[in-house]
């Protein structure tokens, strides 16, 4: 499709605006003008949105298309959660109306949203507080480590600056530890798919400051050892840290927080029906344990005596500032709409359904990939497309291009990193079964079309707007806008 | 149970498929304990009817009914109804990162238009996709410069917004980054005393344009001056003012970031806002962010990707150059799709709207007894009046008849307690600034 530029005539506008009731005037210098505007595309009102109501078709979203994206919990956005968060006396509130004099009495129902959200999600997920201020889930992860860095700060622990992470770990997770000035250290997973305690014991010791454990695992797998290695990083003075991006098979079972987890952040956008947005915006409030508290970020909200909110920034020890405000409201808003609307019978419903729907899919398949780990997996399995790699020279990229011309978003490709020609896939609880047998038989056919005629899979995807793109070309000669005549 | 297809019919089959009699033997089977959770602290769950209401209920007590003079790099604008329909398209919202081209054209695209919008506005080679907001794109402008400049020292004026000096403060706490802040003059930047700040160690000098306080400054020398000196020129831009405004690229700026919530993003009590970031084409592999590029399908056809993914943590992990993931991708959309709207002269007529509301209203306010004005320096949509009394206790009483009549400074700024920072939008019309000055010499003299 072509760009909206093309689209561009001198003179056209595409909405109304109200002109000057006051005397044409600036108080900007004819030297500090900008000479020519700035060549934005003039277009009428329908040529804009037909534009982008065609370009939205040259997508795949949840709404269109079963998208089992692993460790990306892609399940249904509720419709609900749309409308409250455009509600008039929620997006049209500035942040800054707090902060004047008796100003958090302007805005009672937005700071009673974010309080109750903190308190649902310590219930939840058993930490004694929640902030609910990181714009996303890396984000959170800064903020965790933050904390622990403050911590061991305020314990006069100043040799501690190594960051654990285990091989099969996101890769946001080594990379927000170095943005807080850790040095990293990667352990090894055992042949059982669990964190390698015998190599955990030996690079323990007072350098350590934490771990960063993803539970369950990417590969899908819950770690039966989690306590012990809570406990082993206790006693050696170190912190753990927990990524909460496969929350979702947890719901109502098990409190990352009973574990022995001292912080974990959660992304709203995952296992609380935000939606994805194209890439945010997400949201990632972390909850700590009691010994972290002190050092959340500020602001605080608080609940007065009377049943008001207030916020409060006297918390001498906290880390600061994250965000600018209170968090990406928006998007707290919708998944507040979602814990209401689940409730706290409702948690143990979600989390049964998407294991269910994983290992429904994981045994259907199993006859066809290979799997690392022959274990039941948690909300996600992962195989591995390596014989059909050996064998026809067909990897998990081609499989995942047959699938989307099977109507069907891929799995994750080549994640974790320590599964060769890895496919991750993930079905959440809001598929239904039938939506499950229709990607099986896509993938058993896929299975079959590689052993019999590889070259055709090669080819896909030709279903698709474009067929495959040429990511090389675009890395060595990068156009990364269109340029002006 | 909302949200869940399986029934007790299909999960009964299911369980069996999977050799287990029920629930409890897939949790033994995937090896997973209970630690018995007692969630009955939790609400039980509502209809959505219930849900609607109870929202309803606390959306109302809030205050979006008052005439909004506020702004402080956070924006009162007007969003077209076409722009709120475009992003509603769930094809755009139910999508995730754009990592299988082939389903996500439209998102890329859509983003390789919002790239080349956000150079054109700021006179850039390159954009990144988006970041958080305006305060996390200013600190990664720091890390950007020392990654390039292979130092670590950032000098930064105080007439930044203390919304991002705070948060810069905060992230640098752990880092070997050195921040050195230089008082600001009056409204404006102190830009003798920022050049002189300036030592073999500076990666960076960051200042904002128009600065906090609404001031325009020019930049071209001191620019060249900060060069001659080997750091970069970092500059936090309000990107409406830019449609009337000289670009930072033209003033010889290395790296422009901003908070593009003006751009049609609501201001939804704090976000999610729109974190803008572009450089210099010599900067622009040690960027952080995603960035889209063109290429060609098989077939010879154009298309877009995510390129220079080297620099990003999925494959670089902890020599990434940052740890960012998502951006702001709905926010991006929503300011292509704003400015799209609006076109070349429709967003320059929104500019100068602010623009001329802002002189009308200042002049109505300097006309009231005991209201001065703080430097004569010019401004765009925003500036700072002083008053006779404490500016906090004037906006309290400006708030109990309806209007947000700018933000008092003094907590930010302890030495300007009686000064009050205003702004005018497009939205504000002649009576209600009438209104405004009526009611602040009614509050001052009755």
């Amino acid at each position: 499709m072509e760009l909206i530029y093309s689209k561009s005539r001198e003179g056209r506008r595409g909405v109304s605006l109200p002109d000057f009731d006051v005397p044409e005037a600036n108080a900007v210098p004819e030297k500090m003008m900008r000479k020519e505007p700035a060549n934005l595309p003039e277009v009428s009102e329908q040529d804009a949105v037909r534009y982008y109501i065609n370009l939205s078709k040259l997508n795949i979203g949840v709404d269109t298309n079963f998208y089992p994206l692993g460790s990306c919990t892609m399940k249904y956005n509720p419709k609900i959660n749309e409308v409250i968060a455009k509600l008039e006396g929620f997006a049209a509130l500035h942040p800054l109306l707090p902060q004047l004099k008796h100003g958090a009495a302007l805005t009672q129902g937005a700071l009673q949203v974010i309080y109750d959200m903190e308190r649902m999600l310590c219930e939840l997920l058993g930490f004694a507080q929640f902030t609910m201020q990181p714009m996303a889930g890396a984000h959170g992860e800064l903020t965790g480590i933050m904390m622990i860095a403050a911590y061991h700060k305020a314990n006069n622990d100043h040799k501690r600056k190594v960051m654990l992470i285990p091989d099969a770990a996101h890769g946001t997770n080594p990379a927000s530890a170095a943005m807080n000035g850790f040095e990293t250290r990667e352990i090894p997973t055992d042949d059982h798919g669990n964190v390698d305690i015998p190599a955990l014991k030996e690079v323990l010791g007072p350098d350590v400051a934490g771990l960063m454990l993803t539970a369950p695992s990417t590969l899908g797998l819950f770690d039966e050892n989690v306590k012990e290695v809570c406990n082993l990083c206790h006693e050696a003075g170190a912190l753990i840290y927990c990524d909460g991006a496969n929350l979702n098979a947890l719901f109502g079972r098990v409190r990352p927080g009973d574990m022995g987890f001292d912080v974990m952040h959660v992304n709203l956008h995952k296992s609380f029906s935000t939606p994805h947005g194209g890439g945010g915006p997400g949201s990632g409030p972390v909850g700590v344990s009691e010994k972290l508290a002190p050092f959340l970020p500020i602001s605080r909200i608080t609940k007065m005596k009377d049943g008001t909110y207030c916020l409060g920034y006297d918390y001498p020890k906290s880390i600061g500032f994250i965000a600018p405000f209170y968090g990406n409201f928006g998007v707290i808003l919708k998944a507040y709409a979602y814990m209401l609307s689940i409730g706290r019978d409702g948690f143990l419903r979600i989390s049964e359904n998407a294991v269910l729907n994983a290992n429904y899919i994981r045994t259907k398949l199993k006859p066809y990939y290979k799997q690392l780990f022959d274990r039941h997996c948690m909300h996600e399995c992962v195989f591995s497309v390596d014989i059909q790699k050996e064998k026809y020279d067909v990897s998990a990229m081609d499989i995942a291009k047959g699938l989307l011309d099977r109507g069907i978003h891929p799995p994750t490709m080549y994640f974790p990193l320590i599964v060769h020609e890895a496919l991750m896939i993930e079905p959440t609880e809001t598929e239904s079964k039938e939506t499950l047998e229709e990607f099986i038989d896509a993938m058993i056919e896929l299975a079959k079309l590689a052993e019999e005629n590889p070259d055709e899979i090669k080819k896909c995807p030709v279903k698709t707007p474009l067929k495959r793109l040429d990511e090389a070309l675009a890395a060595r000669k990068p156009v990364v806008k269109l340029e002006e005549k | 149970m909302p949200y869940i297809a399986n029934t007790k019919a299909d999960q009964e089959e299911m369980l069996e498929a999977i050799g287990c009699k029920d629930f409890e033997e897939m949790w033994e089977k995937a090896e997973v304990f209970s630690t018995h959770p007692d969630l009955s602290k939790l609400p039980k769950g509502r209809s959505e009817y219930e849900v609607l209401n109870m929202a309803k209920k606390l959306a109302s007590q809030n205050a979006t009914d008052l005439v909004n003079f506020i702004g402080g790099g956070y924006y009162d604008h007007y969003i077209p109804a076409a722009v709120n329909e475009i992003t509603g398209r769930s094809d755009f919202y139910t999508a995730y990162t754009p990592y299988q081209p082939e389903a996500s054209q439209g998102t890329l695209q859509a983003t390789f238009e919002y790239q080349t919008a956000i150079c054109r506005l700021t006179g850039m080679y390159v954009s990144n996709a988006s970041m958080y907001d305006g305060g996390t794109a200013l600190f990664e402008a720091i890390t950007l410069a020392c990654r390039v400049k292979k130092k670590n020292k950032a000098v930064i004026s105080a007439a930044v917004s203390p919304v991002f000096r705070k948060m810069i403060h905060c992230y640098s706490s752990n880092l070997n980054v050195e921040l050195v802040e230089i008082p600001e003059d009056g409204v404006k930047s102190n830009q003798q005393m920022l050049v002189d700040a300036v030592d073999e160690e500076t990666a960076c000098v960051l200042v904002q344009h128009p600065n906090f306080f609404g001031t325009i400054e020019e930049w071209t020398d001191f620019v060249e001056k900060i060069h001659n000196k080997k750091a970069l020129a970092v500059c936090s831009v309000y990107p409406t003012a830019l449609a009337l405004l000289k670009s930072p690229g033209e003033m010889g700026f290395d790296i422009v970031t901003g908070e593009g919530q003006c751009l049609g993003n609501s201001l939804s009590f704090g976000g999610p806002y729109l974190g803008i970031m572009a450089t210099t084409k010599k900067c622009m592999r040690k960027m952080p962010g995603r960035i889209v590029g063109k290429t060609v399908d098989k077939d010879g056809r154009d298309g877009y990707v995510l390129t220079l993914q080297t620099r990003e943590q999925h494959i670089r992990r902890s020599s990434a150059v940052s740890n960012i993931c998502s951006n702001e991708g709905l926010c991006a959309l929503t300011a292509s799709a704003y400015l799209t709207c609006l076109g070349k002269e429709g967003f320059r007529h929104v500019a100068k709207l602010c623009a001329a509301k802002a002189v009308y209203l200042k002049n109505l306010l300097l006309d009231i007894e005991g209201v001065e004005p703080v430097g004569e320096e010019p401004f765009f949509n925003e500036f700072i009046i002083k008053l006779p009394c404490d500016a906090s206790e004037v906006a309290r009483k400006l708030i109990d008849i309806g209007f947000a009549g700018g933000f008092p400074l003094g907590q930010y700024y302890p030495d300007r307690s009686n000064q009050l920072l205003i702004a005018a939008t497009e939205k504000r019309t002649k009576q209600e600034i009438k209104n405004l000055a009526t009611a602040l010499e009614a509050i001052l003299w009755n």
